[in-house]
């Protein structure tokens, strides 16, 4: 047969493309819903991780359900209304009944998208947790940010100054200094991921600013009536004890 | 040539990377930690033979002026099924890879060896001579991923190696070399490589 004819070639051409497509169509639908859950453990995982909860998931037997159980058990979706906007908020419960709130982040990193989520503690200050995750960072480089030992520097650091102005934590190439509460090292080799991150971070909690500050007025409010109701009460029982007499 | 010789050449003696130079792009940039090496260098190996097996079956009917295309289109094949099946069971290689999975395409030692072998060779020795190079290659990624991710960040499989007490931060002396991060030092690391190679096997070395 002359495999050089031009029929031939258009006619070989369309077949091979569309045997392709089949097989990658068919590959893609009988895969999709395995990698859909993967991606979907996953976010719960990192959300988990941000609380530091189920820090052990990678050593029990069925990692997924048991991720499931933890995430049903501590987390709560909810979502705050800012202006026209839907904010999400994670908010996680412990056993001892205090609350975490847990941000998600979106940012733009070197070759992709770089997002993970931070969660503050009551105050609205001070960090609790954080994770980060990319789709395409350097290996060894950028991709350094999913790794404790970058994740696990933001614990305790403040977003506010102590003018209580916003600062965020800053990324810092060439070491953070030592004590200082808003600032932490940057990855060696991936500069322009690590202050993607710094970015992502100032950008991202900046937008629940209303969210804090209302909560916070919220909070002391709260504080301010418990205290009140204790003190009628110990006036009462003053009084009692003035009759009694 | 039997199958065996076809197999065990370019292991060493006709190695893809440090006898062709083929392929060094992507050994520079997945060999900083030497998991997402191994899973790169099994990743290839498998394309590389599939491919040539694939090419080399239908090798009599494929038109010659689309040649490279019919290759590129079987190769691409080859490589988004590797890509969702890593997305589907190992969802976290599949993310540290990222986007080196699909630069696969681009590997020279594919291409190369479908047009050096599998259009001229029945599909057996064609899957062999695939496997082969892609293990060839595999060969490579791991021992420059392996001192690239020891002297780079002290660990090996991403468990630490060198003790904790010696860093310079904990009142040691030593303090991991940076520099192996970068691309630039797989690069020295191959030419180190190829240099020995020549020294041990002198055929290799050019006659002026």
């Amino acid at each position: 047969m002359d495999t050089n004819k031009n029929l031939y070639t258009i006619l070989y051409a369309t077949g091979m493309v569309v045997i392709v497509a089949v097989v990658l169509a068919f590959a893609s639908s009988l895969l999709k819903e395995r990698q859909q859950r993967n991606v979907e453990i996953e976010r719960k995982q990192m959300i988990l991780r941000s609380v530091h909860l189920a820090a052990d998931a990678n050593t029990v037997e069925d990692k997924d359900s048991y991720i499931e159980q933890e995430y049903a058990k501590f987390i709560t979706d909810s979502s705050i209304t800012e202006g026209e906007r839907q904010l999400t908020l994670y908010i996680c419960k412990i056993e001892n009944g205090e609350r975490f709130y847990v941000i998600p982040l979106h940012g733009v990193g070197l070759w992709g998208p770089v997002w993970g989520y931070i969660s503050l503690k009551g105050d609205f200050n001070s960090v609790y947790g954080a994770t980060f995750d990319h789709k395409s960072e350097t290996p060894g480089l950028g991709a350094e940010i999913t790794t404790t030992e970058f994740s696990g520097q933001f614990e305790n650091k403040r977003i506010f100054d102590e003018k209580g102005d916003y600062v965020s934590v800053q990324v810092v190439k060439g070491g953070a200094k030592e004590g200082n509460y808003h600032q932490v090292d940057a990855i060696s080799g991936g500069t322009i991921t690590s202050k993607a991150v710094e970015d992502m971070l100032f950008k991202n909690i900046r937008e629940y600013m209303n969210f804090f500050s209302e909560n916070l007025k919220a909070a002391q409010e709260r504080a301010l009536e418990k205290a009140r109701a204790l003190e009628q009460e110990q006036e009462i029982i003053n009084n009692r004890e003035n009759l009694v007499r | 040539m039997s199958n065996k010789k076809i197999f065990i050449e370019p292991l060493f003696r006709n190695n893809p990377v440090t006898v062709l130079v083929l392929g060094i792009c992507s050994a520079l940039a997945v060999t900083v930690k030497l998991e997402p090496a191994l899973v790169m260098a099994l990743s290839v190996t498998v394309v590389t033979g599939f491919s040539s097996m694939i090419v080399s079956l239908i090798r009599n009917t494929i038109p010659n002026r689309i040649r490279i295309i019919v290759q590129l289109v079987v190769v691409a094949m080859l490589v988004i099924l590797v890509d969702q099946l890593l997305k589907a069971y190992a969802y976290e290689v599949s993310k540290q890879l990222s986007v080196f999975v699909g630069l696969i395409i681009t590997n020279c030692i594919i291409m190369g060896r479908i047009e050096a072998f599998a259009l001229a060779n029945k599909p057996i020795p064609s899957l062999i001579d695939g496997l082969a190079n892609g293990l060839g290659y595999g060969i490579i990624l791991v021992v420059v991923a392996f001192f690239r991710e020891l002297l780079g960040s002290g660990t090996v499989m991403g468990i630490q190696v060198i003790p904790n007490a010696i860093y310079i931060k904990n009142g040691g002396f030593y303090e991991n070399n940076g520099l192996m991060i970068l691309p630039p030092m797989a690069l020295i690391l191959v030419g180190l490589f190829i240099w020995v190679q020549r020294s041990i096997t002198k055929e290799l070395i050019e006659k002026k």
